[in-house]
């Protein structure tokens, strides 16, 4: 009964490729990622690069053409400021509305039907709702008729075709979008956690504060980032409910007009290229922001 | 339906060997399986028995050494090209399909015709005694139903060698013994190879034409099942194989295979599985069966009683000796606790080893 | 739960359901508004339109060519579907169940798509999809649409595939199926729920995605969304009504898609991808 075969020279067998590939994780099943990367490299990542050397080959001008004639005009460079003037109390409103809202949602049971309707304006989208603002703000609609009811006020409010429009239709969108994201961070959290403090006699607010804020500190600051991302890039209710022309006129409008009106597509690159940087740039403050905020509550850890 | 005609001698693995980045689970493994062997891998959980098992079957690749069915190679091919039969510790039953499409998964991707197919499903739903429940789901199964399902599915391909991964550990201990048995019918039955992984030792010495004990990702000794538990080669497999009294003290004498220790007071005699001459520090290891309670001697050590439970016709107490030792032993009658008792160790069955 | 009975917290309770209330009243008048509108006859200066009439409908659908429009939209979206559930579910499967050097870039880039906002990469985009000569043809708005839906798809099936247990793909292995057995006979079957509810969401996203289209499609490859953006866009040409009757076209192919959606996930997945997945089977 010879078993154990002798252990004799360490004869070592060639491993094939395939399989010394297969020990570091690459086998067929892995290759499998491959169509799909290779797509986004062509149709994502390449235009991107193809966008950002295309706004360094300006029509006129030396290498920075398009981007010294972006910051010297101020019909281009207030376009940022009008945007962010957009975008950022539209984000600080739906998430400082979020977080209350999404912490009492969370303890309803049927929260389905509410969620559903507030998924509504997601799903159906800028224009839609641009078309539906433009009736129900209009100075015919019922918004200004209801409030003119009840003796608020004697003429209709302007509300379309303005800031204002474009700011009710962000509002319509990105409240939801931004709820939506925030509940599924509280729904992540513990409810025993909460009940925890509440046994040690924390009140509402100082659990609020004390265990609830700092769980969802991380959460927040993504939905930050996302729901600022997504007004910052706000287009239709800008054109059909704002004024695109003075007032209204986001960044994205500059973009558009430079490629398909102007046909400079170095421009629109360009003016791309600072759309994406801009909000990188918010996006990385926020994140660093929140990593100072998350090292400050876990050393103050003494309560 | 036998398995006995598929030509090959011999199944052998040859330094196989599997690296997780810098830890080695299996440590050139060599090993080989006859024909109609029915062998155990058995060894405590991270052992490597069931990475060596993953390695055998192509779902790990191993990162040195070879595996062979006589002169060919296999470890280079792909899992389903291995052609072997695997049977999982949690079953892993196609939860979307019958019984019967379950075991006839491998004929079907093996391209076999229809009517061949379900010949040989009615056959292998046959064997296992699940005649009748080939049309339902596996949800709708028992546990043990589940396992015949899975060992069903494993042999209806009549492959080359059946792998068992724990295959009972998820049944309850009634279920787990009617299985055994079973599994070793089977078996017997078809004729067929196979490995079985396991970390019961139970199992493994009852089902096993031979065992083979893992530890550290190396094979620690090989053995038919009354050598390993009569003879285990080291301490560890020892301890593995039931040995739980382990008394540490100084080889006085040699006779043969025979050595002698010294442990406080008493003097232990046992059989030497390892090199040992006097003066040496050797550990005498013993079975519960062989430590009894009885008069005081020479070859008794004197402990203090700390449990006793009645295990029908006799007892099983454990004991603490004055250097702090725990020993477990049997007695005919009952001890109180807190009473001194002198135990001895049947000389016969005790083994040395060097410490 | 823990119950708050103070005045204060209950008045702060009661602040927060009536800012809900409001919402919710807002946006529901405000679709209800362009319902109305779209059934009435002549509406100026009331509370309610003078009459009802369904002649809008049969306006729009010639006015805006809306049976083109639609079958237009629909081959897209069918063809987006299609190709990022191929793409998404194959990507899906590798990432859940293989670690591999440069696992985290390739999320990474699967990622990005879905964070940065579409006009952004949308102008960058559409340039090159025009100089390679696909701009404003149906596959230069296809490819374009799948630039987010495959990394959507992705997101959403890792989780799904991650929950099955790899010891059935291992049996399937070991029993005889190759990949691509293994995906026909064992894993389509078990991810169906999985795929399915992907596959409604990008159906969705995909009827409702504005700036991608807009930016790339063509006059015979508009979709329903960006024909709307031109009609509102050039309001005044046409009656509102007539407008609104297409926008309710518009709501009903969104929303019927939407409701099948939601019986497969829950709505604040549509949302938040990947996360809390609910364990379909």
């Amino acid at each position: 009964m010879a078993s154990i075969t002798a252990s004799s020279s360490p004869s070592e067998y060639r491993l094939p490729l395939r399989q010394r590939l297969a020990v570091r994780g690459i086998d067929g099943v892995t290759l499998l990622v491959l169509p799909a990367f290779l797509f986004l490299l062509a149709v994502f990542v390449y235009p991107f690069i193809y966008g950002l050397v295309l706004s360094f080959t300006p029509k006129e001008g030396g290498l920075f053409g398009n981007y010294q004639k972006f910051f010297s005009d101020p019909f281009l460079y207030d376009t940022i400021l009008t945007t962010l003037w957009l975008a950022v109390p539209v984000t600080i409103i739906s998430i400082a509305i979020a977080i209350p809202v999404a912490l009492r949602v969370r303890l309803l049971k049927h929260q389905r039907l509410l969620t559903t309707i507030l998924v509504l304006p997601v799903t159906l989208g800028t224009v839609l709702v641009a078309e539906g603002l433009l009736n129900y703000l209009g100075p015919q609609g019922w918004f200004s008729r209801t409030l003119i009811q009840f003796g608020m006020i004697d003429r209709p409010l302007k509300l379309t075709n303005n800031y204002w429009g474009v700011f009710a239709s962000l509002i319509i969108t990105g409240f939801p979008f931004t709820f939506l994201l925030t509940l599924s961070y509280v729904s992540g959290i513990d409810p025993a956690l909460e009940q925890a403090a509440a046994t040690h006699g924390a009140s509402s607010w100082q659990r609020f504060r004390h265990v609830m804020l700092p769980l969802l500190v991380p959460g927040l600051a993504i939905a930050f980032c996302l729901s600022f991302v997504q007004a910052f890039a706000v287009f239709p209710s800008a054109v059909l409910l704002g004024a695109p022309a003075g007032p209204t006129r986001v960044i994205s409008i500059a973009a558009y007009q430079a490629a398909f009106e102007q046909y400079d597509y170095s421009m629109a690159s360009a003016i791309a290229m600072i759309m994406a940087a801009v909000q990188l740039l918010i996006v990385v403050a926020i994140l660093v922001i929140r990593n100072m905020f998350y090292r400050g509550s876990t050393a103050g850890g003494k309560g | 339906m036998l398995l006995a005609s598929s030509p090959f001698r011999e199944i052998r693995l040859d330094q196989m060997s599997r690296a997780f980045g810098a830890h080695n689970a299996l440590k050139s493994v060599s090993l080989s399986i006859r024909k109609g062997e029915f062998i155990a891998l058995l060894g405590p959980s991270g052992c490597g028995k069931s990475t060596a098992l993953n390695c055998i079957a192509g779902l790990l690749a191993t990162t040195g050494g070879g595996i062979f069915i006589d002169d060919k190679r296999i470890d280079t091919l792909k899992p389903e090209d291995r052609g072997f039969g695997m049977v999982f510790q949690n079953y892993a039953l196609f939860p979307h399909m019958t019984v019967r499409q379950n075991i006839g998964f491998g004929l079907k991707m093996r391209k076999v015709a229809k009517a061949e197919i379900d010949k040989r499903v009615e056959e292998a739903l046959n064997l296992v005694r699940l005649q009748g429940q080939g049309h339902k789901l596996p949800g709708q199964l028992s546990g043990g139903q589940q396992q015949r399902v899975a060992i069903a599915r494993a042999i209806v391909i009549e492959p080359p060698l059946v792998l068992m991964d724990e295959p009972l550990s998820n049944l309850d201990a009634k279920l787990r013994l009617e299985m055994r048995a079973e599994i070793r019918r089977i078996h017997n039955q078809l004729g067929a190879t196979t490995i079985y992984v396991t970390h019961d030792q139970d199992e493994a010495l009852s089902l096993a034409d031979r065992v083979v004990v893992l530890r550290d990702g190396e094979i620690r000794q090989v053995g038919v099942p009354s050598d390993l538990y009569e003879r285990p080669d080291h301490l560890d497999v020892a301890e593995f194989m039931g040995y739980r009294n382990r008394l540490t003290g100084k080889v006085v004498a040699k006779e043969g295979d025979r050595a002698t220790v010294t442990v406080g007071n008493a003097t232990l005699t046992g059989t030497a599985r390892s090199s040992l001459k006097p003066g040496d520090t050797a550990v005498i290891a013993a079975r519960a069966d062989d430590v009894v309670a009885g008069e005081k001697s020479a070859q008794t050590v004197e402990a203090v009683v700390e449990t006793i439970e009645y295990r029908g016709r006799e007892f099983v107490g454990t004991a603490r000796t004055a250097g702090g030792l725990e020993l477990v032993f049997h007695a005919g009658q009952t001890a109180e606790l807190g009473s001194s008792i002198w135990l001895s160790v049947d000389p016969a069955r005790a083994l040395a080893f060097a410490a | 739960m823990i119950r708050d009975t103070t005045i204060a917290a209950k008045l702060w309770i009661t602040a927060v359901w009536v800012l809900v209330g409001f919402f919710v009243l807002n946006l529901l008048a405000m679709i209800t508004t362009v319902i109305f509108s779209s059934f009435a006859t002549r509406w100026l200066g009331t509370w309610l339109p003078a009459g009802w009439t369904t002649k809008w409908y049969f306006t729009a659908w010639t006015e805006f060519q809306l049976g083109d429009v639609l079958l237009v939209t629909f081959q897209i979206v069918f063809a987006v579907v299609a190709l990022s559930g191929i793409l998404g579910v194959t990507a899906a499967y590798a990432l859940a169940r293989r670690d591999f050097p440069g696992k985290k870039l390739v999320m990474l880039l699967f990622l990005l798509p879905l964070l940065v906002p579409p006009i952004t990469f949308g102008i960058p985009l559409a340039t090159v999809l025009y100089q390679a000569g696909v701009g404003g043809t149906f596959w230069g708005v296809v490819l374009a649409n799948l630039v987010p839906t495959v990394p959507f798809v992705i997101l959403v099936m890792i989780p799904f595939i991650e929950q099955i247990d790899p010891k059935i793909e291992a049996a399937a292995r070991v029993f005889g199926a190759g990949t691509f057995q293994l995906f026909i006979h064992v894993l389509l079957p078990m991810l169906l729920p999985g795929i399915l509810a992907a596959l409604l969401l990008v159906l969705v996203r995909t009827v409702a995605m504005f700036e991608l289209t807009f930016l790339t499609a063509g006059p015979t490859s508009q979709t329903l969304v960006v024909a709307l953006y031109y009609s509102v866009f050039a309001s005044g040409v046409r009656a509102v009504q007539s407008i609104d009757a297409m926008a309710v076209v518009y709501m009903i192919t969104t929303l019927v898609w939407l409701l099948i959606a939601l019986r497969f996930v829950n709505p604040t997945q549509i949302v938040a991808r990947a996360k809390h997945q609910q364990t379909a089977a």
